[in-house]
């Protein structure tokens, strides 16, 4: 084992390298400068180079949310997580990386190869492609898109494709099963997520990610659009399969669902894609909801404002990883309860609210007011159903209980003295 | 129904098993299913068989124990218990107070660790992952504690025909009042993460449902009838060891869905504590094993007798024709028996339903395939 100095600075090396990536994309945009019609070889090796270091960036940010979520779960599940592989294990992905690399690549005998090995991409490739127009600042962005919350959805539809083809064509009755699960599930969800997104895209008054961001200077969406904020996690956990809502994957039912086939590199596509899903959701939860890289102590410039938008990218994730380690899985029936009869009824009634409070031009704290109401209606009906039905039984099971009184008595120690 | 059905459908099978996470070992369920309901289910078993029965003529009676340790093998103790029972029923001796309370105190201990390992699986069934965490950890402590004990943390074979093999380790009465009192924390904590989750409660409320009749047909017993509104102990009804002594409850519950299964096994966990504390406080010095000859020989005759285990009422019918072996030795595995209420439990059932009710039933494939 190395010493602590030794690790430490390792780990700092690293925190160093996702800083340095930071600053080589932030170089490969200057180079690539303003979008130009006149396509030359040159303003193509540029793209080519900005899209290299961008795909470096989000690889490297996803999967240090692998690092961050084994290292949170066993935190709060009374273990450690990774510690051999490098400082606080922070290798052990690399190495697992690596080791997924070597392996063979097994596909089914009866599986149509072509799709097999297409479906990976179709899902890794909408995840990398959003983030062309998601910004880190306020200049650190590929392609400030007018319509960049619009390109963000349109994009992010497209991985239930990828999904719907693994299952198909593994050939496996799991594969399958699991693959009409994420189609049913991303699809119902789709639509309250794009409400959630719409309340702020109305609030802010612009479909550009900065401008969504500067309106949030003051008071950031959190503040004044709980509800939708609770629509946008929510639908959001469920769009990337994150605990309650891993259906199409779960381990106990259908081991593995569209993924179950796949092996080494393709598995491990499908892999990354899901990390660098569940960090655009919590990410585009900061930008939407948390203010973005917006400080309310003022301008601090454009590292430090890096660093807010990451950091409360980061504080999201551990959110949806701290909801897996306490959350079993719903079912699939209650999976489409919840989001049609409860996302998307709230969804809309966040519409309806923000169209109202516009359209009388009331002050805006009423939206927070209205917000929050609903979302109290919404917490107390969902509560009532189960819970206290429940805790009823319970205490009736605690007395109902049959008591067993000691039928014979063991002689005591007095009664073998006399 | 206006819409006219112009195409037709078929049921899909779907073999759960033998190599799936859910199954709880190497048992297969052949799942008819359309879409995501199941139709239908077959259950084959098999396996993990490895003729313990047939194994135990061949053996001497002190030998045939270490067989029933691998029968439910995360309740050895209990099984150990049944066999060394039918034994000195058949040979009319009774162990002394001490070895008695010993036997009960590990057998609780047992149950206790048993139980803790449904908590967590039964999380991980449904998708939590955190409970089997603190369900490992506190069935840990427990295996530690039968470590210092028997010498072994999973196959004892401690209790034996008479009484135990030896007294317990000097300090075993305070080092069991901590380990209870760390279990109970465990257990507590496991209850309050799991019990009245929103999620859990839609998964296992009125799933899963099996009324006292069909249950008691289909020979189910343990906390799975309890769990239906029967209040069928063999603790109680047919007390045994030293359980007379000792004051508990049984746990009853009423609708016989998934969540009173789980429930049961929670509520019986206190009571466990509760009784190993008991014993504790009653235990007295004295001899653990009973006068006998070193080489047991029971006379002709046979003999059936049941106990509680963790997953239900354990019989064991043992034949003696006067050697050193059983002529015949048979088993009741409640798992197996438990196993025949799948059916009618799966009506009207989902795939993840299926998984829960699998899981509800605490089936040790050991047990079942024997």
């Amino acid at each position: 084992m190395r010493s602590k100095p030794v690790q430490l600075a390792i780990a700092g090396v690293l925190f160093v390298g996702v800083g340095v990536l930071v600053a080589v994309f932030t170089l490969a945009l200057a180079l690539l400068g303003e979008p130009d019609d006149n396509v030359t070889a040159l303003t193509a090796g540029k793209l080519v180079i900005a899209l290299f270091a961008l795909l470096t960036l989000i690889t490297t940010l996803g999967i240090s949310l692998v690092w961050l979520e084994r290292k949170q779960l066993g935190r709060m599940q009374g273990r450690v997580g990774p510690t051999r592989v490098g400082p606080f294990g922070l290798l052990q992905v690399v190495a697992d990386g690596i080791k997924l690399l070597m392996k063979e690549d097994v596909s089914p005998s009866s599986s149509s190869k072509a799709i097999f090995y297409v479906a990976p991409l179709l899902v890794f490739v909408p995840s990398f492609v959003v983030w062309l127009t998601i910004p880190l600042s306020e200049d650190l962005v590929v392609r400030s898109l007018d319509l960049g919350v619009f390109f963000f959805i349109a994009v992010s539809v497209l991985s239930i494709v990828g999904l719907i083809l693994a299952g198909w064509s593994s050939n496996s009755k799991y594969a399958i099963l699991g693959g009409f699960r994420s189609a049913a599930q991303l699809v119902s969800y789709e639509i309250p997520l794009i409400l959630g997104v719409l309340s702020v895209v109305m609030v802010a008054d612009s479909m550009r990610f900065t401008d969504v961001v500067n309106a949030q200077a003051t008071v950031p969406y959190i503040a004044l659009l709980p509800l939708a904020f609770v629509v946008f996690f929510i639908s959001g956990l469920a769009e990337v399969g994150r605990t309650p809502f891993d259906i199409y994957f779960a381990e106990s039912e259908v081991v593995g669902g569209p993924f179950v086939e796949y092996s080494g590199a393709h598995w491990a596509i499908f892999f990354l894609a899901e990390y660098v899903n569940t960090f655009v959701v919590a990410a585009l939860g900061a930008l939407l909801f948390l203010g973005g890289w917006v400080w309310p102590f003022g301008d601090l410039g454009q590292v430090p404002s890096v660093a807010i938008f990451l950091g409360k990218t980061y504080f999201l994730a551990v959110v949806i990883f701290w909801v897996r380690a306490t959350l079993p899985r719903l079912r699939i029936d209650q999976l489409m309860n919840v989001g049609w009869r409860l996302l998307i009824p709230l969804g809309f009634a966040s519409v309806i609210l923000i169209a109202v409070q516009r359209f009388y031009g009331w002050p805006t704290w009423t939206l927070t007011l209205m917000s929050l109401a609903a979302l109290v209606v919404a917490a107390w009906v969902q509560m009532r159903m189960q819970r206290k039905d429940a805790v009823a039984t319970a205490q009736r099971y605690a007395q109902r209980a049959v008591e067993v009184q000691p039928s014979r008595r063991r002689p005591g120690p007095e009664s073998q003295q006399a | 129904m206006t819409a006219e059905q112009t195409y037709d459908t078929v049921d899909m099978m779907l073999n759960m098993g033998p190599q799936h996470p859910a199954t709880h070992g190497v048992f297969r369920m052949v799942l008819t299913i359309d879409g995501e309901r199941v139709v239908d289910v077959t259950p084959h078993i098999g396996y993990l068989h490895r003729g313990s029965e047939k194994l135990a003529e061949n053996e001497s009676y002190g030998q045939v124990v270490t067989l029933f340790d691998r029968l439910d093998y995360v309740a050895n103790l209990n099984n150990e218990l049944i066999f060394c029972r039918a034994a000195e029923r058949l040979m009319g001796i009774e162990p002394p107070e001490r070895g008695q309370y010993i036997r009960v105190i590990l057998a609780e201990l047992n149950r206790l660790a048993s139980h803790l390992l449904f908590i967590g699986t039964y999380a991980i069934d449904l998708g939590a992952m955190t409970p089997i965490m603190y369900g490992f950890r506190e069935r840990e402590r427990i295996q530690n504690m039968f470590e210092s004990v028997t010498g072994a943390r999973m196959m004892h074979n401690f209790i034996r025909i008479g009484g135990v093999k030896e007294d317990v380790p000097a300090d075993f009465v305070p080092r069991v009042r901590a380990l209870l009192d760390d279990v109970e924390r465990g257990v507590h904590e496991c209850d309050r993460l799991l019990t009245f989750n929103e999620v859990f409660l839609a998964r296992t409320r009125g799933v899963g449902v099996i009324d006292v009749p069909t249950a008691l047909s289909c020979g189910l017993t343990g906390p799975s009838l309890r769990a239906s509104g029967m209040a069928y102990d063999v603790r109680k009804d047919y007390p045994y060891e030293v359980y007379p002594y000792l004051s508990y409850k049984v746990p009853v519950g009423e609708n016989g869905d998934c969540w009173d299964r789980y429930y049961m096994r929670v509520l019986e966990c206190y009571e466990s504590l509760s009784m190993v504390r008991q014993c504790l406080d009653q235990m007295e010095e004295g001899p653990v094993m009973a006068q006998m000859r070193r080489i047991a020989r029971p006379p002709k005759g046979e003999v059936y007798v049941h106990g509680e285990n963790p997953r239900g009422d354990i019989g064991v019918f043992l034949v003696s024709d006067g050697t050193d072996k059983p002529y015949r030795v048979k088993v009741r595995p409640p798992s197996f028996c438990n196993l025949v209420s799948l059916r009618p439990m799966m009506r009207d059932a989902y795939i993840a339903d299926a998984v829960a009710i699998l899981g509800s039933l605490d089936i040790v494939l050991g047990e079942v395939d024997r």
